[in-house]
């Protein structure tokens, strides 16, 4: 379930602005369980059972806030002392477990399990659990699994788990359903998808399907026109379930932004053969409200220096959005993970120099961001307060995996989340930044 | 397995955590894949913490598990020593470490790193977070205590304060109070911890007469252990609450070897307005009001004395979640002729809440949205709570202030006296009806008012009361805060008596018998 390695193909894009940073150490990072948070609204069928230990029951409600309270389509199956005795009855446990749920939420119609880093390490095959349970709980209702475990997987990966797992599962597919013509990968929030949806039919475009769509169950059909786009960068094993499938790949850079979404949709237009003046005409005028709208924040960010430390993947995009969009200065980008082949676009769009890192030492990239004193840290929360606390300021990076940032009306929010902490900090000091202990 | 939608406490290594963050000087290596840092975010967010926990985390994944990951833990622990350069080092595992068997506590000592190492044995599958925490400062103070011996001249009114860490439910001004208490008392403060303490200070703790455990669950095992070590007594009154805190003056002065106050009463008076809040008759209306109160064991049976003695609400339900703590909240549900509730499942403790029918819960953050969804007034008294039970205002819960604020928040709930005896007389206002009763913390619309505890209750205990459409209509008259019990009193009524439909006349025959 590791990612796959990066095609040969890769080796020969040559827009690889400088050599990447490797790191290896401490990584501050959230665990594949946590897109469980924003998975389970929007799959409204589904509910994922983690099984995992006290630690991921506790991660999931402290990642999940407020939201846990309101009967949320998720839970954790904990692995008790007894569990670990014996393998045998594990299986048995769990099929109690997923009784009582299932009787408690008459509703589901999908069941995920998920793996966890306890799981995993003593081997509790989940697959076949699920497999066992298919065959128990068909076809009211289809069980499938996909690890979101810390070992396996980085924060965003787990939704390229589940959804390869959700592509992989072929027996959830009417027999007589037209194959989709496009296939739209990464979860979007609704509005999202709407907005897409609207733009895909001024282009003229049908048959596509959104992965994951609202509901789970309706599955997915593959024929041999299919072809894919990503709408988020971190999918790499839901690219290769795809085109194991014979989807094709239609190469694009993520749709963030004006320009990021102008050429999002002019890859897919050019792939089905819409004429040019068509698309130009579908998009003028929401990009030039994409435009207008990043006008206000611009000011804010225009040369201000940017530090991205990893978290989602997401990472390279926002850095080509903040450098050729807003004009900001781009000091280092982490990503946990760099799929070199789905990323080259968004890298050769950055100029050369930035400085790229993949994976995480934190105290040392710690020592790095002091040592570049950049205007802007974009962090996860267990840095955030820390840095603002040495008269930095920061944006929280879990938001932009919780806040509708793709597409044209989207453009001018994104902007937004990334003005608002130096908005803010002007607002509380009525300074632009100053820096009260810089070491 | 246990089926869990959420969980009243974290994992034990997240208590060994709160000790290690509560300290200075100490430093953590916890053995745990990538993911579990998430654990940072409970001290950087919800506490607002402006330092990184003192915590460095191996973060092994699965391709370290092919190597070896004990080569990671020695090396995570050597550059911790090297970079932060702590006075102590604790090393441990998470749940999934546990499963490699790696043995931090071997692998540190064979390191000779250069400082003491303290190795934490936390069992995952077993323990929880407050036992961990428990046995995290155990292990300080018995590494850092041990080996001191007792000066021969200490002063009998010296002490120490154990329990308060990060994390814990109002611990920061629990302690800013209680030591002015103390010294106020002519007590001398010497170490307070683990909240801002050193290992130097844990090797300090001997120097005092005794101890004084204002968080068992933290502080409990080491207390016992610097008895039975060292000979120290000490006091675990927990003083909150106005009683209690007089009992734990009391106690303090008498360990102390200081005279009670002869003059207590205008000693005392004035020095908490809770005494004059609840009697004056404004409270009357909270006489008996009905109170279910859930949390971890110190702060709910400190919670139901206040609500019995100290308010004049009537217990309603008792419980907790920690196992540990099950004797003593068993006693005190006793006192209060209710069943205790041990459960860390909040399923059951929903299933109470509904079957008590309460006017007002005190709980944790889970019972605030138990309430919620059954909109039954709630305030907090207990951990797990969310960030805003870190306020930034001084809110202690224990001493006199603690009183204070203890006051306030229950009542704040509450619907206020003449809004009641308004609702009551004019049920059928356009704009002042059940519908806008709650107050302003608890917003719902109008049509979405149908009791809901009757709603829930009915659908789980499959009852198959008939009540007349005009026994209903009477019914929907009772106030909605005690609708619930009323409808459960007079279907209780009607079964032992065989009455079936239920009409307006049983409904007063029920009120009659039960008498509220």
């Amino acid at each position: 379930m590791n990612q796959p390695l990066p095609s040969a193909c890769a080796t020969t894009l040559s827009v690889t602005p400088s050599a990447t940073i490797r790191q290896r150490g401490q990584h501050e990072v959230f665990c594949g369980l946590t897109s469980i948070i924003w998975l389970h609204r929007k799959v409204q069928d589904a509910f994922f059972l983690v099984v995992g230990s006290r630690t991921c029951a506790h991660l999931m409600q402290s990642a999940a806030g407020v939201m846990i309270f309101s009967e949320p389509r998720f839970a954790t199956a904990i692995m008790e002392e007894r569990d670990l005795a014996g393998m045998a009855d594990m299986h048995d446990e769990l099929d109690q477990v997923v009784a009582r749920l299932l009787e408690r939420r008459p509703d589901i119609r999908m069941l995920v399990l998920v793996g966890s880093c306890p799981s995993e390490v003593i081997k509790f095959d989940l697959t076949r659990a699920a497999g066992r349970l298919n065959a128990h709980y068909a076809p009211r209702r289809r069980v499938i699994a996909y690890s979101g475990s810390g070992i396996e997987t980085t924060f965003t990966q787990g939704e390229d788990n589940f959804l390869a797992a959700l592509v992989a599962d072929q027996t959830t597919v009417p027999a007589a359903r037209s194959a989709a013509k496009l296939v739209v990968a990464g979860c979007l929030a609704d509005v999202v998808e709407d907005q897409f949806s609207r733009l895909f039919a001024a282009l003229g475009l049908q048959d596509i399907v959104f992965l994951p769509g609202r509901k789970a169950i309706d599955g997915l059909t593959i024929g041999p026109d299919t072809r894919y786009v990503l709408a988020q960068p971190y999918l790499g094993a839901t690219a290769t379930a795809l085109e194991a499938r014979g989807a094709q790949r239609i190469d694009a850079i993520s749709p963030l932004g004006g320009e990021g979404t102008t050429a999002w949709l002019g890859a897919i237009a050019h792939a089905f053969g819409v004429n040019p003046a068509r698309l130009e005409s579908v998009i003028a005028q929401p990009r030039k409200r994409a435009e207008q709208a990043m006008q206000h924040y611009r000011p804010w960010l225009d040369g201000k220096r940017i530090f991205l430390f990893p978290d989602s993947q997401l990472e390279p995009s926002l850095a080509r959005y903040l450098h050729q969009e807003l004009g900001a200065e781009i000091v280092e980008v982490g990503s946990p993970y760099l799929h070199r082949e789905h990323i080259a676009g968004e890298l050769a769009l950055l100029p050369p120099g930035v400085a790229i890192s993949e994976g995480q030492d934190v105290d040392v990239q710690i020592d790095r961001c002091r040592q570049a004193q950049p205007d802007l840290i974009v962090c996860g929360l267990g840095l955030a307060n820390p840095f603002e606390a040495e008269g930095r300021i920061t944006k929280w990076s879990i938001e932009f995996a919780f806040t509708p940032i793709q597409g044209f009306e989207q453009a001018g929010d994104l902007a937004e989340l990334f003005a608002r902490p130096l908005v803010r900090h002007r607002m509380l000091t009525g300074r632009s930044r100053h820096q009260e202990a810089a070491p | 397995m246990k089926l869990s939608m959420w969980t009243y406490e974290g994992p034990p290594h997240v208590g060994a955590m709160r000790i290690a963050a509560s300290m200075t000087g100490v430093h953590y290596v916890l053995h745990a894949p990538q993911g579990d840092t998430y654990a940072d975010l409970l001290f950087t967010m919800i506490e607002r913490r402006p330092s990184r926990p003192p915590v460095t985390y191996t973060t092994f994944q699965a391709r370290d598990l092919s190597g070896s990951t004990a080569d990671v833990f020695k090396t995570a622990c050597r550059d911790a020593v090297a970079r932060f350069q702590p006075q102590a080092l604790l090393v441990g595992a998470s749940c999934t470490a546990e499963l490699l068997q790696d043995d931090p506590g071997g692998l540190a000592r064979t390191l000779d790193v250069s400082v003491p190492v303290v190795p934490l044995d936390l069992p995952s599958y077993q323990k929880k977070e407050n036992w961990g925490a428990g046995e995290t400062f155990y292990r300080m103070v018995r590494t850092f205590a041990g080996p001191t011996t007792r000066p021969t001249d200490i002063a009998a009114n010296s002490c120490n304060i154990l329990g308060p860490t990060s994390l814990g439910f109002r611990c920061r001004d629990d302690v800013t109070e209680i030591v002015r208490l103390l010294s106020e008392e002519g007590l001398d403060v010497r170490v307070v911890a683990p909240l801002g303490a050193s290992p130097a200070d844990l090797a300090r703790l001997t120097e005092a007469a005794f101890n004084i455990v204002l968080y068992p669950e933290i502080a409990d095992a080491a207390a016992r252990w610097l008895k039975k070590t060292h000979g120290m007594p000490f006091v675990s009154t927990i003083p909150i609450g106005i009683g209690a805190t007089e009992d734990f003056i009391a106690e303090v002065r008498a360990l102390a070897g200081l005279a009670p106050s002869d003059d207590e009463a205008t000693q005392r008076s004035g020095r908490d307005r809770l005494t004059w809040y609840a009697r004056s008759v404004d409270s009357n209306y909270l006489t008996n009001k009905r109170v279910f109160i859930f949390g971890d064991a110190t702060h709910a049976i400190a919670a139901a004395r206040i609500a019995s003695q100290e308010l004049g609400l009537r217990v309603c339900g008792l419980g907790t979640y920690m196992r540990e703590f099950a004797r003593e909240l068993r006693e005190a549900a006793a006192g209060y002729g209710v069943d205790a509730l041990v459960s860390d499942d909040h399923l059951e403790v929903e299933a109470a809440i509904i079957a008590a029918r309460p006017e007002l819960v005190l709980g944790t953050q889970m019972e605030r949205h138990i309430a919620k969804r059954l909109r039954v007034p709630c305030a907090v008294i207990s951990a797990p709570v969310h960030v805003q039970d870190f306020p930034a205002r001084y809110s202690p819960q224990m001493g006199f202030e603690g009183a204070n604020v203890i006051f306030d928040s229950w009542v704040h709930p509450l619907m206020m006296g003449l809004e009641e005896h308004l609702l009551q007389m004019f049920r059928d206002d356009f704009e002042f009806n059940d519908g806008a009763a709650a107050s302003h913390l608890h917003p719902h619309t109008a049509d979405a008012v149908e009791d809901a505890a009757a709603v829930v209750a009915a659908a789980t205990e499959d009852d198959t009361a008939v009540w007349t459409f005009d026994a209903e209509k009477e019914l929907k008259k009772v106030p909605f805060f005690v609708r619930g019990k009323a409808r459960r009193n007079t279907e209780l009524f009607a079964a032992t008596k065989g009455i079936r439909p239920i009409t307006v006349e049983t409904l007063y025959d029920a009120k009659a018998h039960f008498a509220r």
